[in-house]
């Protein structure tokens, strides 16, 4: 399913003329894991007041989204081909207005921890059962944001909230190491409050086995730390910066393509 | 004039509300015991999050709630959740259009001796330019109970103005407030000040003085700045011909440039405008401020003189 997936992001985006396939692609494995493993979710009833929230901060990622919400029934697959086109459904960034399955509107990175937070929080005051999933990019650490939250989602303990990191070490014009340096990266989440899981962020049993040892920590939330490679599964775009906001030409796109079956 | 405290209004109003709605779930950060949410924390702790000085997050913690059914009142100071938060307030509640009020205190150059760091004159342009929210700043305690009760049954984005200081009371008890229909609160043909907030009660003392010297000066108290209230001015520019807008507030995107886009596209009259100008203030009293900045009944007075004689 992941490579089916990717097959689709590269098609969306080449599609587009524009997006950010890096992103997308090295978030594959963790959004495949969520939407056919994790959450308790109807694609039928969008507003299912029991579903898991996924919420994805990382709104640039869009693309993965929209064809994991796709393939499991949120919306006909053929949509996809709409992606960032007047009139469409799917917006350039992740939109809660336009898209169902979508909850929250992104794109301005470093808000998305502070959303999940609140409907979190909604959860506990409702004794709902469900859980909070958050998506997160190592580059939106940078935003301070990012931290206030992290502080917050530990001082109310919030052990219905996993944030999963999705750590490809690199933004829009280089290294993150650097552009801004995060690293000690799970010193800080610790020092925060949280229980932390460090996994390999294309290894599906690693995320299914990290996001039930989420569920078992009391008191506090959860971080995963997925170490990941950005453009996972397209050699050409593998750990190239270039690939973080540009579209690949249809040349490329079949070449990528022929990569991922 | 009586005076009472819009804080203290709001703290009491939110209790009362808390009882009636169980959805009701209220944001401070770090400042409750003077935006007066302290009241509703002490009767509804597991329904107040307390969220520091981290305003960012409690926008969008705040917008998470709302996402998940609850109605949400976030407060702060108006500098930190307005001024601070525009990027939280705009994507995170006001482009999916989700139920929280900002209701914010301290607006203003009447916050006085702390300074320009905490005198939030912006704000309005600010709040104006963001769809889907309604911007309410009420006249006096009375009217900003309406206010927060509308806000608490109207679904979708409110920003409330509060003022530090206590305000002169410019309504009878049992005055019932209607979200965007302005108030005529004096009857006039000569010319029209519209006016929001403190400046209400200047306004009124400015048309006391005014019938003395012969011009009969009608007030509005344009309490709703969005949506705004066309036929109310539209039908002052007809009546009066000459319009004043009276506002605690920067020259540019408050009341001012809202009525003047109405009375141009509209009915074009002659317009005067006081406000705080291109300006930052600085520390003083309250009242010195006004003074200092041109916002007291006497400036209100010879700005309808002007817009008169330009008729």
């Amino acid at each position: 399913m992941a490579k089916k997936l990717r097959r689709h992001v590269i098609t969306m985006i080449a599609t587009a003329g524009s997006g950010h396939p890096g992103g997308s692609l090295s978030a594959a494995d963790i959004i495949t894991a969520l939407y056919f493993k994790v959450l308790r979710h109807d694609p039928r009833n969008p507003q299912w007041s029991e579903r898991d929230r996924f919420i994805l901060s990382k709104g640039h990622a869009a693309p993965i989204l929209y064809a994991a919400l796709a393939e499991a029934g949120y919306f006909p697959v053929a949509e996809l081909a709409t992606l960032r086109k007047l009139n469409s459904r799917l917006q350039g960034h992740a939109d809660r207005k336009f898209t169902p399955g979508v909850e929250m509107s992104a794109g301005s990175l470093g808000m998305g921890l502070s959303f999940a937070i609140g409907v979190a929080l909604a959860s506990r005051l409702d004794s709902k059962t469900y859980r909070t999933y958050v998506l997160l990019s190592d580059g939106e650490c940078e935003e301070g944001q990012t931290w206030e939250a992290a502080l917050s989602a530990a001082h109310f303990k919030l052990d219905n909230l996993t944030t999963i990191v999705d750590c490809n070490g690199i933004q829009l014009s280089g290294w993150t190491c650097d552009i801004m340096n995060l690293e000690p990266f799970i010193q800080k989440w610790q020092a925060f409050g949280w229980h932390t899981i460090d996994i390999d962020g294309h290894d599906l049993d690693q995320i299914l086995s990290a996001c039930q040892g989420a569920k078992k920590i009391k008191n506090k939330p959860t971080v995963i730390i997925a170490r990941t490679i950005k453009g996972k599964g397209v050699s050409f775009m593998e750990n190239n910066v270039a690939f973080h906001g540009k579209a690949p030409t249809w040349e490329e796109a079949e070449r990528a393509i022929k990569e991922l079956e | 004039m009586a005076e009472a405290s819009t804080r203290e209004t709001y703290g009491k109003t939110l209790v009362e509300l808390g009882r009636q709605n169980k959805d009701i779930v209220v944001l401070d950060a770090d400042v409750s015991p003077s935006t007066m949410t302290i009241f509703f924390a002490r009767e509804f702790p597991e329904r107040f999050f307390d969220c520091g000085l981290e305003e960012q997050n409690m926008v969008s913690i705040a917008a998470g709630l709302a996402a998940s059914g609850k109605t949400v009142f976030a407060t702060t100071f108006v500098v930190f959740v307005v001024c601070r938060c525009f990027d939280q307030l705009r994507l995170c509640i006001s482009q999916p259009n989700l139920n929280v009020k900002i209701v914010a205190t301290h607006s203003g150059i009447s916050v006085g001796e702390d300074g320009t760091s905490h005198q939030a004159i912006e704000d309005l342009a600010l709040c104006c330019a963001l769809p889907s929210f309604t911007v309410v700043v009420p006249a006096d305690a009375i009217e900003a109970a309406g206010a927060i009760r509308a806000a608490a049954s109207d679904y979708g984005p409110f920003y409330i103005r509060l003022s530090r200081p206590k305000t002169p009371i410019v309504y009878p008890e049992g005055y019932h407030f209607t979200l965007g229909r302005a108030v005529t609160m004096r009857q006039g043909k000569n010319a029209t000040v519209i006016a929001a907030g403190i400046m209400v009660a200047k306004a009124l003392e400015a048309a006391d003085s005014l019938a003395k010297q012969g011009i009969d000066c009608r007030i509005i108290n344009m309490h709703t700045l969005k949506p705004l209230d066309d036929a109310a001015i539209v039908k002052a520019a007809s009546e009066t011909g000459a319009i004043v807008v009276a506002e605690e507030h920067l020259a540019q995107g408050g009341l001012g440039s809202r009525v003047a886009q109405t009375v141009a596209k509209e009915k074009p009259v002659p317009m005067e405008f006081v406000n705080i100008g291109d300006r930052y203030a600085v520390s003083g009293k309250a009242e010195e401020l006004l003074q200092r900045y041109g916002l007291t009944a006497s400036d209100i007075e010879e700005s309808v003189k002007s817009a008169v004689k330009r008729k």
